[in-house]
This record gives C-alpha cells, structure tokens and sequence, in this order.
C-alpha cells in the first residue's frame, strides 16, 4: 500500500504571529510545527505502515525551509519526502494550495491520501476536499478512526454528537482529525538517518496538469482585507444616541470592520 | 572553532524539550514528593528510544554521537533531576562498559535489550568502605568450576532494585608490583533473578528522591565464567574509564538543573512585584541573572566539549577524555548549586516551598557534586594531570 500524507509546517501560535504588508503570513521569521491534524493524519499512516508495511510518502508546499518538516516526519517514520516550492506558488490560498498539491499528486502513486481536516494558521478545512475533487476520488472528512480491510478503508467520520461509519474503496482522500490518535515522537537515531535522506524538491514546472491562472496569489480568489494577530480589547466606545441614529451607527461600524 | 549545533542536534533538542515538557515536567513533583521511580515514564523514553542513544545500531541502539545523549540528560534534567539520572546511569555506567568492554557475544545479548530499554541497567562500585577509595573493595568474586562466586555489597546504587542488569565490581584476587601488594579488581555483569543476588535497604534521600538507590548484596552468587567483563585484573581500569564517562551523563543533569532553575526564576522576577515594580527591575536581580546564565553557559561549553571529546574516543580510541569530564562535572555540579541557590533566594519565601520547584531543584543539585566522583576527586583528577 501507497500513502501519501499532506502535511503543512505552521506558525507555533506560542511564539507570535507576524504578518506581510499585503496581509499575508510572515512564514519565514515565525517559529513553526507541524500541524496538529496533519501530525495525527502522519501517525495513522504510520500505524497502517507497521501493521501492513506500507510505503509512507510526505508532501508539503512551502517555503524550501519546510523541508524541516519533511525531515522531522522522516524522523518519526515516513519514507520520502517531496517539498513543492516555487516563488510563483507564494501566497496561496486553499484553491490555489489544493491545485498545487494535486498537481504534485498527479505525479505520485497512491492508494490513500491522508490530509489534516484543517490547519491552524488558516482554520478553513477546505484543502483536503479540494484535492480529492481535483483528483476525482473519493474524501471522508474529520476522521476519528481508520481501519484498512482489502482494498478499502473504514473510516469514523466525526459530528457534534455522533460519528458515521463509511467504508470507501480506495484509492481515496481522508482528512484526519487531531483527536485520531496520540502521535509518536521521532526518535533521536531517526532525526540524524532524516538528515541524511533526500527530499525530492518540485517547482511549478513539475506540477501535472494545472493552469498557471489557479497558482500563487494570482490564482487564489480569497482576497485578505486585513490580518493581525490577536489584539486586546481596548476599553470600547460609548456613543449616546437615538435608536435610529444609533441602528445605522453600529451597521457603520460593522461594515467598517468587515463583520457584515 | 565552531560553537554552532548541527541542524540535527538542534532537532534532537527540540525532541527531546517537547518530551521533557509534556510527558516529564508534569510528574516532577509527584515524582518527588511520593519518592516512587516513575516506571511510566521510563517506558515512554524506551519507546522514544532515549535509553540507547550512544549505542550503535547494530546493537540495537539509535546510533547517534554521545553529545546528543548528553543534550538528552540535559532537556530532561531542566524539568526533572529523577528522570535524567535514571537515563545517564543506565547509559553511562551499564551500556557504555558492556559497549566498550564486552566481548561481542555480550554485547548481542545485552546491548538490544538495554538500548531498546527492555532491560534497565545499573553500576556497581561503592561499597561501605569504598567509595572515593575505590581500591577499599571488600566484595570477592572467586572462580569455582565454571562460575564466579560473589560475595559482598555495593551501596547507593542508582537504579537499584529497579534494574535489570548490573556491572559489579569485585576484588579477584591479589596482585604484586614493585614489591607491593594490592588489590586484583575485575568487572562482570550480573543479572537480576541470580540465586544469591539481592536487595537490602532502599535509601531515603534528600534530593532525586524517585531515583530508585539501593543496596546490593551478593550472599554465594553464582554467575556463569562469561560473565567476566574485560579481563580479569582490569576491573579498576574498566570502572574509571566508565566513571569518566558518567561524569559527562552528570555534569549534562547538572547543567540542566541549573538552567532549569534560571528558566523559572527568570519568569518568576517578571511576575513578582515588590514596591510597586516587578522584582525584575531591581539591579540586584539583573545582575544576579547575568551571573547564573554566564555561569549555565561556562558549564554547557564544558559539557559539550567532553561529549564531543568522548565522540573523538569512540572514533579512534586514543583520545582522553579524562580531564574534560572531570572539568565539566566539577564546574558544572558548582554550577547547579550555586545557581539553584540564587533561585530559591530570588523566590523569596515562595522558593522555600515546595510548591515552587526551585527548591527541589537545589536538593537535586547537591547530589552531583558528589556521585560519580565528589567535586574533591575532580580537582584531584584535574590537578593530577597538571603535575604529572
């Protein structure tokens, strides 16, 4: 069996949040790990390597330090690494990200993809779905549980105040949740054999299949009205005024602030 | 010279702060407080494969340099002094001889079930009447047939009962230079279950208190020929090269306890206020600062160095490692007290609480100016050098 597990190294929100003029994360001067759900989505796959011997491949976009994170997945156990990095891929949003690395997978063998449900810079949990549509296979979402049996997988699909259980034969896409399992640590051997392995880099000239028109910023429809990290709340602001002066007065202020 | 670390060693670093934080630090008072050896979490560490990491892979081991170990007692010991010198015991004075010392057959047998941390290992060397003068060995070991027939004790063993494997050393016989007769000392490795082989009192301690440190006594214990490590006659010669190695596990728990110590009491000045200012403000306290990191930093440099000196050792077997483990211990061990100290004074009334960990912490320093060679001995072994 052939997994190939989406992993995205993102700011560790311990160490600040900074941002780009064009409200953008500043990747490159934040402290970073690996992301949570996508840390859970490697461990699952770990899990089915140790029981079935499969072949663990992971692929992330980014900046060429995310390598690091290929490197720190090597040191818990994946085979390969891919890192897809290119100027023009910059400032990506979910459309742009997910074409991105179904171009990547477009070039890869595999039976399962396994994605987090969501990142924790981004919170939008559309990456995952995205890529399978691109790719034309099935997706079960937030993940709670996994079984492999034959050619198909067994997946608790997380809700509310249930779960579901859906069986989808593969090759299939599966977003996994960070409650899926308790991930292992690297070991101090794997992170010095992690160093010496070779990450496979891929520009934009290696993607299959995809339009340069659905890359990079140029290609992501979400534009950023403004992003800043958490800010306390000041003391806030009395206004007396009548009711109908007062209605338009808070629409104002909430259009103004993008609410509504 | 370079002073930076590798990409992997500051990734093993990484490692092994994430462990100490999450898995290690919550327990630390408990650990403390009940004196219970945290069995938990040295099964954590076996699995994370922290209990192997000198060890070469084909030992089972995780093959790295001893600078990553030593990088291990240190993250682990900023959180919990217990837990680090469970770690360097077990490396340095059990894998580490049988490593260095043991036929190849001894190795197969027991380095995969150490490395992995199936088994846990111990040293056995102090005894009553000889501790600093380890030539004062009382415990025999006589060879009858095909066994080796240990009689005597060995106290203060760290690991004690909890331990799978000892290297017990033992006096075989007498031997005569220059017309002196002295002690014939050999090593051997002697394994838990053995008829003959137990355990006496468990020591009450006053700092590393879940550290399991106990008594072993040999009453007929019979252990097979092979069990012989190095040759016979070498016990002495394999017991302080192991040492020097152990001070180096040591010195790396004591310069994690202090940094351990400057980490919270740097965030303690930051909260306290005192006369309207945080104590942060005060001279007295930045300087008192400046002098405990410059310190931490004096005794990493140490640390590191004979690591990486005892790297060049298990590169080419010549390099002595000797003297820069007994500076990094003796420095280091001073290091831990004295910073310790400031932190519970800077804490206030608060650091002599037991709530505040900064005063457990100075309890765990005291010990490493004594085992593995007290303070006095390093100077000793430090000043021998000199004036040879």
């Amino acid at each position: 069996m052939k997994i190939v597990v989406c992993i995205k190294q993102v700011p560790d929100t311990k160490g600040g949040v900074k941002f780009n003029p064009d409200g953008t994360l500043d990747r490159a001067s934040m402290m970073t790990i690996m992301n949570p759900d996508d840390k859970a989505g490697l461990e699952a796959a770990l899990r089915l390597k140790d029981e079935y011997g499969a072949e663990v491949t992971v692929l992330t976009m980014g900046l060429p330090k995310a390598e690091e994170v290929l490197r720190e997945a090597i040191a818990m156990g994946a085979d390969k690494g891919v890192l897809v990095t290119d100027r023009v891929l910059g400032g990506a949003d979910t459309w742009a990200t997910s074409q991105t690395l179904a171009g990547a997978l477009r070039n890869m063998e595999y039976d399962l993809i396994i994605t987090g449900r969501q990142a924790i810079d981004g919170d939008t949990a559309q990456v995952g779905p995205q890529i399978s549509e691109h790719l034309n296979i099935p997706v079960i979402s937030y993940a709670q549980n996994l079984k492999v049996e034959g050619d198909s997988v067994i997946v608790e699909r997380q809700f509310d105040d249930r779960y579901h259980v859906l069986k989808a034969k593969m090759p299939c896409l599966i977003t996994a949740l960070a409650e899926l399992n308790e991930p292992r640590y690297m070991t101090p051997g794997g992170i010095f054999d992690a160093y010496k392995a070779e990450i496979t880099v891929w520009g934009r000239a290696d993607l299959k299949d995809v339009e340069d028109s659905n890359l990079g910023l140029k290609g992501s429809p979400t534009q950023i009205a403004k992003a800043s990290d958490k800010v306390r709340k000041g003391s806030g602001e009395v206004v007396t005024l009548d009711p109908a002066e007062a209605a338009s007065y808070i629409t104002g202020k909430l259009k103004e602030k993008h609410v509504i | 010279m370079d002073f930076t670390l590798s990409k992997e060693h500051e990734m093993a670093r990484s490692l092994f702060r994430e462990f100490a934080e999450k898995e290690v630090k919550p327990l630390a008072i408990e650990v403390d407080e009940t004196e219970e050896f945290p069995v938990e979490t040295v099964k954590k560490m076996a699995k994370a494969g922290f209990l192997g990491i000198p060890i070469p892979k084909e030992y089972g081991g995780q093959g790295c340099d001893v600078l990553t170990y030593a990088m291990c007692v240190e993250e682990l010991a900023k959180v919990c002094g217990t837990t680090s010198i469970i770690v360097s015991a077990h490396t340095s004075l059990c894998c580490d001889p049988i490593l260095t010392y043991g036929t190849e057959e001894q190795k197969q047998k027991y380095l995969p079930d150490l490395a992995s941390g199936r088994k846990l290992g111990a040293f056995g060397l102090t005894e009553p009447g000889a501790g600093t003068d380890a030539q004062g060995q009382q415990t025999k070991a006589v060879l009858d047939g095909d066994e080796w027939v240990l009689n005597g004790s060995k106290i203060f063993i760290t690991n004690g009962k909890q331990a799978d494997v000892y290297i017990v050393i033992a006096v075989t016989g007498t031997v005569e230079k220059n017309g002196r007769k002295s002690k014939e000392i050999s090593a051997f490795i002697v394994e838990k279950g053995t008829p003959g082989f137990t355990f006496g009192t468990k020591e009450k301690k006053m700092g590393i208190r879940g550290s399991s440190t106990y008594e072993l006594i040999f009453t007929d214990c019979r252990i097979p020929k092979e069990n012989l490590l190095g040759q016979k006659g070498k016990g002495f010669g394999i017991a302080m090269h192991t040492l020097d190695g152990g001070r180096i596990g040591v010195a790396a728990q004591a310069l994690g306890i202090g940094e351990g110590a400057l980490d919270r009491t740097v965030a303690y000045v930051k909260e306290r206020k005192q006369f309207g200012r945080t104590i942060a403000q005060f001279q007295n306290t930045q300087f008192q600062l400046a002098n405990m990191a410059t310190q931490a930093q004096a005794a990493q440099l140490l640390v590191y160095r004979a690591a990486r000196m005892k790297d060049q050792y298990t590169k080419d077997h010549k390099t002595s490692y000797s003297v820069e483990a007994a500076q990094a211990k003796l420095y280091a061990a001073e290091m831990a007290m004295d910073v310790t100290t400031k932190a519970v004074q800077l804490h206030g009334g608060y650091g002599y609480t037991r709530e505040y960990e900064v005063e457990r912490m100075m309890r765990d320093a005291k010990i490493t100016e004594i085992y593995e060679g007290t303070s006095e001995v390093q100077r000793m072994v430090i000043s021998g050098a000199l004036l040879k």
